[in-house]
């Protein structure tokens, strides 16, 4: 069985194909039946170590219209708070036959583990600070819808790399798909070796702006001030918060992207967040799209048709 | 997601052409016209095809329909991919469109366009793909080769041509939109077996 | 098992030269030279086998009190033998903390109790182990243990005032402070070497110079006040030429490096499997080529196992919930075969110096780290380095089963340790 734990397992022509199939799916949620039933009698578990209510709903959303039966396991409440390990569970899942397991974890790696423990699919919801490859993939077919391509397009990542999954995976997956990314923060959030990444880095928004077809800010959390990597709220706003007069900057066609939650007025200001070049919105609704995908493509045939 | 052209190797050396492309013409203006007569005149049908080769026969049937009668007929693609009851015998295949015309399918009489059937699986996928996007007033199918071997209830309407075969034999059919010609060409079955069922088996015309 | 049985030895190769016999009687070598006639002693066939003197590792963890789960002075000691080792200094951080007399005389007695390899008990440098007060470390020192390293092992002294006054108290019973080189707001939830890999991976990295200016400051320390000091666990090419540097100077400063470093690299993260995760952690290539030279130069003195024994679910879990450390007792010298030896870095009289007579040395262990010479003590360790063998943590003696070489072909294997004359390990086999 294989596994969807990286954005870098996948081929162009594997991305490809998440893609195009997840075109293909959006029409569901137009029907008035809004449901397939190609994953009628497989079960999938939706096993969040960490509270993020939109990405589950997301993929519990997508599972759903794909008939399959879903089953939630949130760390909270249940016998992981209580200390049961991540392999034990995993082993009851592994009982209770679990196709597939959509697992969010705060531990770079949770996710590869938990390949090693069970049968089934495993589906990288996120995992701490290493990668969320459905969020890019969802990026990237938004990019695709709005821009018509991803191959050549100028993607700026703004904010909080060193500690984004989202980054991580969008760098990945933006190279494969033959994107020019730039990554745009301050040196403190950006990792050391990045210059070894397939992507450019600047430290100064104002430049790339102009440049930019996409610009794709991510979240940044206020307890990393705490940390010293920057001084202060109000100084990085003014350095790399997409704000009117910045946004005013970019060429017309160009649109903006974020992973949400967003912190308006940190990053992004509401004027900007609710603009119709602003894909806040559509993400929601082509996250489903894609997350259909990548479970139908995993799990619909006798093995997985990603991830080779 | 474009059908793939079938290469000469997909056919087979020793297989032998049964349908030229004037015969297939022919059998497509017969069925165009049929389907005048059936559903007199044709005011509410809508053609949809079957990926992938029952596409652009679908859309050559509306052309001569128009040209006979003079009417637009909407004409799309359905594709049945999600609702195939084989999906685990072999790995996810791709998706292929499904255009539904802007009229819809609600109260409309829809013909299925398939280019070869077979065992019925196929149409039994469409019947169930249809139902979750409309109700339309009357289904009918129409396929280029009809080749026997039935495994579930189902007939066409409208046949190009009946093409007795044996399940050790593989019907392919090539359009000009895809393989730069037409042709139906029958060879022996290129894997082991021949339940029409297993797509590894069978023939193409169950693997789209 | 007693010191009054009668060896002899024949066809090993002192220090990796000709084969010869030795005679081990009274806990000592009685006689050395080929041919030698027994009488009735037991006869060991050692033929191709190298005779190195029991190793001395300064750097075990063997858990009791406090994680008998993980290991324990019987199971610890065995594992040693196992490794052809005679005496392992046991560090400080069990619970309680070896910080008092007590505590040190305890896991002394158990050591003498298992008999199958002397323990040399660490003292902590600071009460608890928390970095804010000195421990009694005079009084460590004069107990029956006769504690002469101390150590906070597992935490760094990372007050430089603190640290001053350690290496300065010590001197009045010619101990040594053993520092654990890692800054502490450097490597704050740190997981894995600062690079390429955890950036790819996602971990929290730890940086080199984290290490690299601890040592730094501690040798200028040192050189400061005048006293010795040791580096455990080297892990960077940088720690490597600071230390050669600190040496040039005249600074009295030694330095460890573990069998694991000389071979494996960071990017075994890869996997997210904890059996590699480790503190300090797993460098470059560019490191381990570092670290081996250093070794071979005499930059760094020794190798110290740095085993750290961890019941199975501290591992099978994900990385960051995942203890650090690896077991090493029972594969140094395979690793240090083949990391050093086949590579023409060492040959066998200077692995003899690194695992037996410098460790012996720093720790100030008499009776340890001899030369095989005619009446010194008889603790002698047969290693054959023609043979290979598949680790198999399973197999092992220690309880804990986390060592990073699972499944790896490793050279070389302990035929026989004589611990003053008696064997603790014959065939191959724990006695």
């Amino acid at each position: 069985m294989r596994h969807l734990l990286s954005a870098g397992d996948l081929s162009r022509d594997e991305a490809t194909l998440v893609l195009d199939t997840a075109k293909e799916l959006a029409q569901v949620g137009d029907r008035s039946v809004k449901k397939l039933p190609t994953l009628r009698g497989r079960t999938v578990v939706n096993l969040f170590y960490e509270d993020s209510t939109r990405t589950r709903i997301s993929f519990e959303a997508a599972a759903k219209r794909m008939s399959a039966d879903v089953i939630n396991f949130s760390a909270k409440g249940s016998s992981v708070s209580k200390g049961e390990s991540l392999k034990d569970t995993a082993l009851t899942l592994q009982a209770m036959g679990a196709d597939g397991v959509v697992i969010r974890h705060s531990s770079s790696g949770a996710a590869k583990r938990l390949s090693t423990w069970v049968d089934g699919a495993v589906l990288n919801a996120g995992d701490g600070t290493h990668e969320h490859p459905t969020q890019a993939l969802l990026d990237a077919f938004t990019m695709r819808e709005r821009m018509g391509r991803v191959e050549g397009l100028r993607v700026a990542i703004v904010g909080d790399i060193l500690h984004s999954r989202v980054a991580r995976s969008n760098v990945l997956l933006l190279a494969t798909l033959g994107a020019e990314v730039t990554l745009v923060a301050p040196p403190t959030l950006l990792p050391v070796s990045v210059r070894s990444w397939p992507c450019s880095v600047s430290y100064t928004l104002d430049e790339v702006l102009p440049k930019s077809d996409v610009v794709m800010m991510l979240r940044v959390q206020a307890e990393r001030m705490k940390d010293a990597f920057f001084p202060t709220a109000r100084e990085y706003t003014r350095r790399y918060g997409l704000d009117d007069d910045r946004f005013a900057k970019l060429h017309d066609d160009a649109i903006v992207m974020h992973p949400g939650p967003m912190i308006r007025g940190m990053e992004i200001s509401a004027a900007v967040a609710d603009s119709p070049r602003s894909t806040i919105v559509e993400q929601v609704a082509n996250g489903v799209s894609v997350r259909m995908a990548v479970l139908y493509l995993l799990l619909g045939g006798s093995e997985s048709a990603i991830g080779n | 997601m474009c059908a793939q052209k079938r290469a000469e190797g997909d056919i087979g050396a020793d297989a032998k052409t049964v349908l030229e492309g004037p015969e297939i013409n022919r059998a497509l203006t017969r069925i165009a016209h049929e389907v005048l007569e059936r559903t007199k005149g044709g005011a509410d049908v809508t053609l949809l095809g079957i990926p992938s080769r029952g596409v652009p026969l679908a859309e050559r049937l509306a052309k001569r329909i128009e040209h006979v009668e003079h009417l637009e007929v909407p004409c799309g693609s359905l594709d049945i991919t999600m609702y195939r009851d084989d999906l685990r015998m072999a790995p996810a295949r791709s998706l292929s469109p499904t255009n539904i015309p802007p009229e819809g399918i609600d109260g409309r009489t829809v013909v299925l366009v398939d280019d070869v059937l077979f065992s019925g699986r196929s149409v039994r996928a469409a019947l169930d793909a249809l139902n979750d996007l409309g109700r339309p007033r009357a289904v009918q199918l129409a396929v280029l080769v009809d080749r026997g071997h039935r495994e579930l209830p189902i007939r066409a309407d409208y046949v190009g041509k009946n093409l007795p075969t044996s399940l050790r034999e593989s019907v392919t059919v090539l359009v000009d939109e895809f393989d730069g010609r037409d042709a139906v060409v029958v060879g022996p079955a290129r894997s082991r077996g021949a339940r029409p069922t297993d797509t590894a088996a069978g023939g193409t015309e169950e693997a789209k | 098992m007693t010191d009054t049985n009668t060896y002899l030895i024949r066809g090993a190769r002192v220090l990796g030269g000709e084969e010869t016999d030795l005679l081990l009687r009274g806990g000592r070598i009685a006689e050395i030279g080929p041919g030698l006639d027994g009488g009735g002693a037991a006869t060991v066939d050692a033929r191709g086998a190298v005779a190195l003197p029991g190793l001395v590792d300064l750097h075990t963890h063997l858990r009791e009190p406090g994680r008998e789960d993980a290991e324990t002075v019987y199971s610890g000691t065995r594992a040693a033998a196992m490794g052809g080792f005679t005496a392992v200094h046991a560090m400080a951080n069990t619970f309680p903390v070896a910080d008092t007399a007590g505590v040190v005389e305890q896991v002394w007695r158990l050591g003498r109790d298992s008999g199958y390899c002397d323990v040399q008990p660490v003292g902590a440098v600071t009460h608890g182990l928390g970095g804010t007060t000195l421990a009694e470390l005079g009084a460590m020192a004069e107990s029956i243990a006769a504690v002469r390293v101390f150590s906070d092992d597992g935490h760094c002294v990372s007050d430089a005032l603190l640290m001053r006054r350690a290496l300065e108290y010590v001197k009045a019973f010619g101990g040594v402070v053993a520092q654990h080189a890692q800054e502490p707001r450097l490597t704050e939830n740190a997981q894995m070497n600062e690079g390429v890999v955890s950036d790819r991976l996602g971990l929290a990295g730890w940086p080199a110079v984290a290490e690299e200016a601890i040592i730094a400051r501690d040798c200028l320390l040192a050189e400061h006040v005048g006293s010795r000091l040791h580096i455990c666990h080297v892990s960077t090419k940088g720690s490597v030429q600071i230390i050669r540097e600190a040496k040039r100077r005249g600074c009295d400063v030694t330095a460890e490096v573990t069998p694991h470093h000389l071979v494996l690299t960071d990017d075994l993260a890869e996997s997210y499997d904890p059996i590699f995760k480790v503190n300090p952690p797993l460098r470059t290539a560019d490191d381990v080529e570092a670290l081996r030279a250093g070794l071979a130069d005499g930059t760094i003195d020794i190798v110290a196992t740095d085993h750290a024994p961890h019941p199975i679910e501290a591992k099978e879990t994900e990385w960051s919930n995942a203890a650090m450390g690896m077991t090493g007792l029972e594969t140094a010298l395979s690793v240090v075969q083949s990391a050093m030896v086949e590579t023409g870095l060492l040959d066998w009289a200077q692995v003899a110096e690194r695992m037996s007579a410098a460790p012996a040395r720093i720790g100030r262990l008499s009776g340890h780290g001899r030369p095989l010479a005619v009446g010194e003590p008889a603790n002698v360790v047969l290693f054959d380095p023609s043979v290979s063998r598949e680790v198999d943590p399973a197999a092992m003696a220690s309880k804990s089963a986390n060592s990073p070489f699972r499944g790896r072909t490793l050279p070389g294997r302990v035929a026989a340790t004589f611990l003053r004359g008696t064997p603790t390990v014959l065939d191959g086999k724990v006695q």
